[in-house]
């Protein structure tokens, strides 16, 4: 069965020298309006990234995403069309979408077109006017894709885990249901907009093949008079901590006939710069957190359970969490359950390998350089670093805190964090084919029929699923 | 192919300097180097993809490309994805209609330990019949996830082929039948790996943080002593246009809301280059935002199709194809909506346009973004890397990436309105979705 090697033993090269991690030329700026601007010098293309994060605590989902989706809808002086069209001259396109935590509106142009697609941009901020019959176009195409997304089996898991771990903290829906969306007014979006579409606390960032103090100068011009003369209503709002995941009974949720089973897992995780994280980005990677983890080597390399478990560290303004997820074929439901239940008690009560951490260590900081390394990815960067209200440097800074963590460190935070009895678990499947393998497996709490997709509150009585 | 650029822009022109060798065994190379940039992506791409597959093999150029990762002659099994990502990398790994490829991006000082993994799978991968089972199992699982578990799965690139086409080559699923994944044995991958993964039938492409010097001695270092194998000569793929339409729907239990999707045959991407960039860009004309052509009419005026889009070949890339080939147009509709009736839209504004042709305004926009979205796409290193590998292997011309901006925005109005003259009814071939969610 072992393979037919033949010729010589060729040796793994070694790795070159690192080179350090270098933060592009940047320029950054408060306007007095509240808007704080970054433009960050990348010229590796003719192109230029924008991301416009804008605050949204506490919105209503539904109306904040329907927001977002008629942002372009019109103006006092443009029409939809003619919004599509001028930015399609400066070879660019804008497109806005909506969380609990934000709007985003992001967006990209040729170099030669910033100044129009900032002229756009200020015009739709300050000058939405969301027509009536636009607003109906957009929220019946919005009530669409939303009833696709939670028509997919590993939606529905993750939406059942966000109402699991969160209660009645806005987190809990971060996709609405298409019965809320379709209930949303134009009035209703109009003074949204008026009420929080608004500069106070929000960051716009360009990166591109710009020069950096021109550009801040420019988005000035643009942006300055965005808002008017009223106050920041929209800063005062302040997302509340979320609650930490709480272990329970897994939740068995019934979809009948389903050929897979969605496994869901949240855990509790520390937040941006507290000294916890970057140990327990390590712990992460080597459970779970990229190919090499343990996780996936085990149920996917060596037993074929699943295409590819994913683990992240989420990091939202409320709080964050470990979000684990996997699809794996129904008849091996319950054996993938006690894989991944026992890869967390491994990580947990075991310290990791030295070269265990040191590869997770090596990908970490080699992310971070491959991340910036376009100017998208380095727009999505430094976009959502300064939604937290942090910087580039916050990178240089992180980079220093993987290359600093220990073993001691990484098991400590495992210890802490990802324990399978701390876990908040979901399972989406046939409850006929894997109920009671699952319950076998753990404490286990069966529905027959799924909440109401995105709806808040306790689970209702809803239609069953397929 | 010389062409002038439209007056009303002068299109952004990439200027990557770029480097093509052929090693002594045949492995045709493409250097691009930057030096300066942090990274560095090593792409390989082997003539070889769905279009090969002997029958009853469905799914099986696919299947091989996880095979590539299971270890090589001087790695076990899971030690190419400890050593890229150990090294702070990523990589992956995609089977298309007509070629695989494979890639990497690395920082810098990885160049050679990613070039050392690729020359030891193209010499000798492991295929054993215990790392097959286990790709069986992961494949399945990948389709369950990707077409079996999901609305939509597969729609419309596995579902349209075989509405279009009539051969085995062109018509059948890339993915696979599960009873042709389980069928095949060890004996077929070695079948597969020596026609097939040959250097003469492979490009590598290497691109960013290095010097041209120090890649080449690199590249001559690992690649080099590799046997000499010829490509096996390429399938006979060629099948008349349709003289009527097709059409064909099928129920998807999971989906909630109908669909369609229509496509018609192009003119051959390789061999006639310029009369097949006015589809490419005829598709954006009707599908591109807010302001094209179907979408102003279908989405926002008569509200029969909540979503469009539009793009020449199945997999959605205009510049990785082989004749033949097709443009296709794909809508979402509103519960309870007409298939046919969109259809009837849809032709009536082809029609339209091919009478009337359009405004060098609406031209000039319309190409300015497809302008921005391609340089976007080769900012990534490995974006370009994989473009030049693809266009080395089938054009012989890696450099055409420095052309593409201009010849897109070469395309004329009059060259737009025949190509839309071209998308008659009778040469369209149509797959309907038909709501099985649908209350």
């Amino acid at each position: 069965m072992n393979a037919v090697t033949s010729g010589p033993a060729r040796p793994l090269p070694e790795l070159g020298p690192d080179s350090p991690l270098v933060l592009p030329p940047r320029a950054e700026a408060v306007l007095p309006n509240g808007l704080s601007v970054t433009a960050i010098a990348r010229r590796s293309a003719p192109l230029v990234e924008l991301r416009l994060w804008v605050p949204m605590a506490m919105v209503d989902i539904a109306e904040g995403a329907l927001l977002a989706q008629t942002l372009l809808s019109g103006t006092g002086t443009r029409s939809a069309t003619g919004i599509a069209v001028e930015l399609q001259a400066a070879g660019g396109a804008l497109s806005g979408t909506a969380d609990p935590d934000r709007w985003l509106i992001s967006g990209n142009c040729l170099a030669s077109g910033l100044d129009r697609l900032l002229e756009v941009l200020a015009d739709v901020l300050g000058g939405a006017v969301h027509p009536g019959y636009e607003v109906s176009v957009e929220r019946e195409r919005l009530a669409h894709r939303v009833r696709v997304a939670l028509s997919q089996p590993p939606n529905v898991a993750r939406a059942e885990l966000l109402r699991r771990v969160y209660g009645d903290h806005p987190y809990a829906v971060d996709t609405p249901a298409p019965e809320r969306v379709e209930a949303v007014t134009a009035e209703e979006v109009r003074a949204l907009h008026g009420r929080r579409m608004r500069p106070g606390g929000a960051s716009l960032v360009l990166v591109g093949d710009l020069d950096p103090d021109d550009a801040v100068e420019l988005v000035g011009r643009r942006l300055g008079g965005w808002g008017g003369d009223l106050s920041d209503a929209g800063a005062e709002v302040r997302m509340p901590a979320a609650p930490a995941p709480v272990p329970g009974p897994l939740l068995l949720v019934d979809r009948p006939g389903t050929v897979q089973s969605s496994i869901r897992l949240a855990l509790p995780a520390s937040g941006r710069g507290h000294p916890d994280t970057a140990p327990l980005q390590l712990a992460n990677l080597i459970f779970g957190g990229y190919f090499c983890s343990r996780w996936t080597e085990n149920i996917r390399e060596d037993k074929g359970y699943s295409y590819g478990p994913n683990s992240v560290l989420d990091h939202s303004l409320g709080g964050s969490a470990l979000m684990l997820s996997v699809n794996v074929a129904t008849e091996v439901t319950a054996p993938a359950l006690v894989e991944t239940l026992y890869e967390l008690g491994r990580i947990t009560a075991l310290p990791p390998g030295p070269e265990e951490v040191e590869q997770a260590r090596r990908y970490a900081i080699g992310s971070l350089r491959l991340a910036t390394a376009t100017q998208a990815g380095l727009a999505g960067y430094a976009g959502t670093l300064a939604g937290f209200g942090l910087r580039l440097d916050y990178l240089t800074a992180h980079a220093e805190r993987l290359a600093a963590a220990t073993v001691e460190d990484v098991h400590r935070a495992a210890a802490t964090y990802m324990g399978p009895g701390r876990a908040a678990a979901v399972v989406l499947g046939d409850v006929e084919r894997v109920g009671r393998g699952v319950a076998a497996v753990t404490a286990t709490e069966i529905r027959r029929s799924p909440s109401e997709p995105g709806a808040g509150g306790p689970p209702g009585e809803a239609e069953p699923g397929a | 192919m010389t062409r002038g650029p439209s007056p009303e822009l002068a299109a952004p022109r990439t200027g990557y300097h770029i480097e093509r060798l052929t090693l002594g065994n045949g492995l045709r190379v493409v250097l691009a180097p930057e030096p300066g940039s942090p990274v560095v992506g090593v792409a390989v791409v082997y003539g070889v993809g769905i279009r090969s597959e002997p029958e009853g093999r469905t799914g099986f150029a696919h299947l091989f490309e996880h095979l590539m990762f299971q270890g090589s002659a001087n790695l076990d099994k899971l030690e190419h994805f400890r050593h890229v990502q150990g090294a702070g990398g990523t990589f992956n790994g995609s089977t298309h209609l007509d070629y695989t490829e494979y890639f990497q991006t690395v920082p810098g000082n990885a160049l050679e330990r990613v070039l050392f993994l690729e020359a030891d799978r193209m010499r000798e991968p492991r295929l054993t019949a215990e790392n097959l089972r286990n790709q069986v199992d992961v494949v399945k699982e990948e389709i369950r996830v990707n077409i079996l578990n999901r609305p939509y799965g597969g729609f419309p690139w596995l579902r349209l082929p075989p509405v279009m086409f009539g051969t085995f080559p062109n018509a059948h699923d890339g993915y696979g039948s599960f009873e042709d994944l389980e069928a095949a044995g060890v004996g077929d991958a070695e079948e597969f790996f020596a026609e097939h993964y040959a250097c003469g039938n492979a490009v590598l492409s290497v691109t960013g943080g290095f010097t041209a010097e120090e890649a080449r001695r690199l590249v001559e270092r690992h690649f080099g002593d590799i046997p000499a194998r010829p490509a096996p000569p390429r399938p006979d793929l060629a099948e008349p246009d349709l003289t009527s339409a097709r059409h064909s729907s099928y129920v998807d239990e999971a989906a909630p809301t109908p669909a369609v999707a229509a496509a018609w045959r192009v003119p051959d991407p390789v061999a006639d280059l310029a009369g097949y960039l006015p589809y490419v860009v005829l598709a954006e004309v009707l599908t591109d935002g807010v302001s094209s052509r179907l979408v102003e009419r279908l989405v926002l005026k008569d509200r029969l199709a909540t979503g469009v889009s539009g793009y020449t070949g199945f997999m959605g890339d205009a510049f990785d194809v082989l004749d033949p080939t097709a443009l296709l147009l794909q809508l979402n509709l509103p519960a309870g909506g007409s298939a046919e009736r969109v259809l009837e839209v849809v032709d009536e504004e082809i029609e339209r346009l091919a009478a009337d042709g359009l405004p060098p305004e609406e031209l000039a926009r319309v190409q300015a973004r497809m302008v921005a979205l391609l340089l976007r796409d080769g900012d990534a290193v490995i974006g370009r890397g994989v473009r030049m590998a693809v266009l080395e292997l089938q054009r012989g011309d890696p450099a055409l990436l420095n052309e593409l901006p201009a010849l897109l925005t070469s395309v004329t109005a009059e060259e737009i309105r025949a190509a839309a003259g071209r998308l008659r009814p009778h040469r369209r071939a149509s797959i309907e979705v038909v709501a099985g969610r649908a209350r």
